[in-house]
């Protein structure tokens, strides 16, 4: 077979599952392998899920989703070519995903230039920050949680913090957050140490945070890394109390540290996790519920935020479409930016021209692990 | 001093992972002069299956035999299919086909299992044992014990038995071993069977400490890899040393100088000491045939 | 007139770069051809270290980590222009290259593949940690190079994915072009001659390590454009672009097109830069139909796919 055959074929191929043209094409990229794939698995897996019940229920001003999802694997290079092939090749009118902040920015100016309107699941503040037409954000950011974290230490009367924090993006980007934050929140940072998203023992790492005099220690990471580093933080017996960050948000985490080592740890969370004890006039009650509900039970597995998150940012879509009643992409983006008082899995959504986050740092709550469960903290 | 002591243990603890994982990667280099790239999935496997038979409420022992078995036939498959029908192709090819089974069997683990992050419980509890002021797991020792309870399995095996002998054989002349009686087929079986089941082992017994998931065969690879070439390939005790060497490396590193490069620190030291022993610590010294 | 081996290859790789777009369904294919043509550059240097001189190397991707963050970093930190940090991209690249190429060149098979791993590695590392300079893990945006501007200037006005089709496709043609008058050159003639062995080679004269350090050095330059020009048309760059798989994915690209020829190799660049965007249809399963192709060829088409491709037409003419 020769390149151009080869090049046919995939023409043909895409030309195979075009979609009916009355469809709505919406796009994603997210990372649903590779080292993100911990957040990405449950955002591509909710995206699929929601898309299903929308179209069951007669799809969006009776038209039906297409939803195209490329997995970027992490990468940004990739992100940026399929962020190109959503646009070119697959004619999109909105986009979702960016699992990283990488892939992310790789994507933006390619939206940017074809103005789709572009609602990313990704953590960093420079992404809303200077603001840029057509992107948006569905989750907090992580210079949020650092602050909803050292305001709960200095509540507690914890000012020396000991940082360790995993190496790849989620990590590094919270990492660099928390250390630009901590003098305005009134705590200093006593130790800050990295380990590999998959190394086996982050005890070295722990000496030195015990030695360096830290009242709180602080892990900002995903994945499997902060399962160790609570189970570390257990054996080596140290007294100060272990902050975990949002990152580990999903009830996976206290199976992997086991609940004797995860007891008492503390981190920031959204609603979604403590679902069934918030109280019965919260208006978000009802929508982390049936999100909940229905992830598990789609998936059989424990609901996290960042499936929340890609919930949120295809609720958030389908309203802006119904609200224009145009497939336009410009039309649509206006739209979301007009989103309020948005009730979502992370909080409470109003977008603005000047503010392309919309959540406010009420939207965390400040969980605690009891009896192998969350509670809300008081 | 304790503190010397904890990042020895630490040390001791992710060098007994990185050894386990490359004296798998040793018999079958002795056997076919190839560095098999997926034997990281036999890793994964071993721990993967374990998770699922175990879920399955099969008791944890046997949960293990049963992926140790397992891996090792898929071990003789990947000879049997993909191996065996490239003999004689340069060892480059035979290296892409390594990888692109890593790749295939990372792929199908993906598919069966998902890709959500597994553990089961360790063996002898958590309670961590304290010495001299520093703490170690008691699951730490299970892998230390498997790593050397496998060094000494090698060690007698290629020394002590025939079958060994013809492995080495093997090795170093096909030909010549086929002419003096040896079954070469059935050697390069055997081998793989092994390995596999050396990889599958490891992946039981660092799992209640690492936790294990669809993709976490390649990390184990590149160091197992990197530890094996640090000793010198195809020597178990190369395997046994340069993979404990590694571990202590990157504790010490993250415990003096710097966590951030403590993976630096030790491809470093393997770089120099490949500039003063080009073959490793123990590494055989080859010369080439004209 | 009869063509040479050397001319045919050109022809072929113009004709290919020049004639496909006719076929292209939409302008994204114009992207994919760019990103063949810039791995088909860095393969192509891997044909000068693989196929000439029998060298392997398992961390040329950190070479195409500096040509990137060159043009990344230079331009903001330094004020340099973007295209001469690429070009002085490539020169650190050849400077490093040749620094650490005299040492780990007397290495062999193995332990020249765990070296040069860890030499990837470290630049890699470097590129995630000091993210002061770097970005980190998050990456970091490239300025623009201007080039299309320069080329609106002088009346070609076409759409960024098709201007850098064009663009890459032209360093690919040059590229080639150097490798292949390299081949017939006097160093080609003494790399193909320690590929066959070394002692036999050094034996009838041949300065062995000096031609192993020309061939890593020249690899090492082609990675370094290839980087940059990642860079500059994805005008941000992180990290993933040192990193070792992607070394790993240069060493399959040559081996599974043929090691032994440009053309091939470039080819085995085409089909698995096109294999993950044809396989997004079967998503889940694109790993494992990946493997099991790259382990097809290898047992099938022990040469590469093209040296096959072409035995086959060849075996039909007859």
């Amino acid at each position: 077979m020769t390149l151009r055959n080869l090049m046919t074929t995939a023409a043909a191929l895409s030309a195979l599952a075009a979609p009916a043209l009355a469809d709505i094409n919406i796009g994603a990229s997210i990372s649903e392998t590779g080292p993100a794939a911990f957040l990405g698995d449950p955002e591509a897996k909710t995206l699929r899920m929601e898309v299903e019940k929308i179209n069951a229920e007669g799809g969006i001003n009776g038209e039906k989703i297409n939803l195209i999802i490329y997995d970027d694997g992490g990468d940004a290079n990739k992100a940026k070519t399929f962020a190109t092939r959503l646009v070119e090749d697959d004619e999109v009118v909105a986009v979702i995903g960016g699992t990283t902040t990488g892939t992310t920015m790789a994507m933006v100016p390619v939206f940017e230039d074809a103005e789709i309107p572009f609602i990313s699941l990704a953590g960093a503040v420079d992404i809303i920050e200077p603001v840029k037409t057509f992107t948006f954000k569905t989750p907090h950011t992580d210079r949020m949680a650092c602050e909803k974290i050292f305001a709960d230490m200095k509540a507690q009367g914890f000012t020396k913090v000991g940082m360790i924090s995993g190496s790849d993006g989620f990590g590094k980007s919270m990492q660099a957050q928390c250390k630009g934050v901590a003098e305005a929140s009134g705590v200093e940072i006593v130790a800050d140490e990295v380990y590999g998203p998959q190394d086996a023992d982050m005890t070295p790492q722990l000496t030195n945070i015990k030695g360096s005099g830290a009242q709180a220690i602080l892990n900002s990471g995903m994945g499997q890394g902060p399962a160790v580093v609570t189970r570390n933080h257990k054996q080596l017996a140290i007294e100060a109390p272990l902050y975990q960050s949002h990152g580990v948000a999903s009830k996976q985490f206290i199976e992997l540290a086991g609940a004797q080592a995860a007891e008492g740890v503390r981190l920031p969370a959204a609603a979604l996790l403590v679902a069934d004890q918030l109280p019965d006039d919260d208006a978000q009650k009802p929508v982390v519920i049936a999100y909940r509900d229905a992830y598990q039970a789609a998936t059989g597995e424990d609901v996290s935020t960042f499936g929340g998150h890609a919930h949120d940012a295809l609720a958030i879509l389908k309203a802006a479409i119904e609200r224009a009643d145009s497939t336009d992409p410009v039309a649509i983006r206006d739209q979301i930016e007009a989103t309020k008082d948005f009730v979502g899995t992370a909080g409470n959504v109003t977008y603005s021209p000047e503010d392309h986050l919309g959540l406010t740092l009420d939207a965390f709550k400040m969980l605690v692990i009891k009896d192998g469960d969350w509670t809300i903290a008081q | 001093m304790s503190e010397l002591l904890q990042f020895l243990f630490s040390g001791l603890t992710v060098g007994a992972v990185y050894a386990l994982v490359a004296l798998g990667f040793t018999i079958i280099y002795n056997a076919s002069d190839v560095v098999n790239f997926a034997q990281g999935e036999f890793v994964m496997l071993g721990g993967m299956l374990t998770v699922s038979a175990y879920a399955a409420g099969l008791p944890l022992p046997l949960a293990a035999l049963i992926a140790i078995v397992v891996t090792a036939g898929i071990g003789v498959a990947l000879n049997k299919l993909a191996i065996e029908p490239a003999r004689g192709a340069p060892v480059v090819s035979l290296i892409i086909i390594t990888i692109g089974a890593s790749i295939f069997l990372r792929g199908a683990a993906q598919v069966l299992f998902g890709k959500q992050i597994h553990r089961f419980p360790s063996f002898s509890g958590d309670t961590p044992l304290r010495i001299g002021g520093a703490t170690i797991l008691p699951q730490s020792l299970w892998v230390m014990a498997g790593g050397i309870a496998v060094f000494i399995a090698l060690y007698l095996f290629f020394t002590r038995t025939l079958t060994g002998k013809a492995v080495l054989a093997t090795s170093n002349n096909r030909l010549a071993a086929q002419l003096v009686g040896i079954n070469t087929n059935w050697v390069m079986t055997l081998s793989f069977a092994l390995s596999a089941a050396i990889g599958a082992l490891a992946g039981v017994l660092i799992t209640p400490i690492t936790n294990t998931s669809y993709d976490v065969g390649i990390a184990l690879a590149l160091k197992g890899f990197a530890a094996a070439m640090l000793g010198g390939m195809g020597n178990p005790k190369g395997a046994l040393v340069g993979g404990i060497l590694l571990g202590i490396i990157e504790a010490l590193t993250a415990g003096y100088l710097s966590s951030q490069y403590k993976d630096a620190a030790a491809f470093v030291i393997i770089l120099l000491v490949l500039f003063f022993l080009p073959q490793g610590l123990f590494g055989a010294r080859h010369t080439e045939r004209v | 007139m009869r063509l040479g081996p050397k001319s045919t290859t050109l022809l072929v790789l113009a004709a290919l770069i020049a004639l496909t777009p006719v076929f292209f369904p939409s302008s994204f294919y114009y992207r994919v051809g760019s990103l063949i043509f810039i791995n088909g550059l860095a393969v192509t240097g891997m044909v000068i270290l693989i196929g000439y001189a029998g060298q392997i190397s398992l961390g040329h991707a950190g070479f195409a980590g500096i040509g990137a963050y060159s043009c990344a970093l230079m331009p903001v930190h330094w004020g340099v222009p973007v295209l001469l940090a690429a070009v002085l991209g490539a020169l650190i690249s050849a400077a490093l290259a040749w620094l650490v190429g005299r040492p780990i060149l007397r290495l062999k098979g193995y332990y020249l593949a765990v070296a040069t791993l860890g030499f990837g590695i470290l630049v890699y590392m470097v590129l995630m940690n000091e993210a002061w300079l770097t970005g980190g893990p998050d990456g970091t945006a490239v300025p623009d190079s201007g080039l299309r501007d320069m080329a609106k200037a002088i009346g070609i006005n076409l759409k960024n994915s098709e201007f850098w089709y064009w663009f890459c496709g032209i360093v690919l043609t040059i590229g080639a072009w150097l490798a292949l008058n390299l081949h017939d050159s006097p160093t080609g003639r003494a790399l193909r001659a320690l590929h066959g062995s070394e002692i036999a080679a050094r034996t009838v004269g041949v300065d062995v390590a000096k031609y192993k350090l020309q061939a890593f050095v020249i690899s090492a330059v082609y990675a370094s454009v290839a980087g940059s020009l990642v860079a500059l048309q994805n005008q941000f760059v992180t990290p993933d672009i040192a990193g070792y798989m992607h070394s790993i994915e240069w060493v399959t690209m040559t081996v599974l097109g043929g090691a032994g020829s440009v053309l091939g190799a470039i080819f085995g660049a085409g089909i698995l830069t096109l294999l993950p965007q044809v396989l997004t249809r079967f998503a889940e399963y694109e790993q494992l139909l990946l493997g099991l192709i790259m382990m097809l060829v290898m047992i099938f088409m022990r040469d590469g796919l093209l040296p096959q491709v072409l035995r086959l037409i060849r075996g039909k003419d007859q």
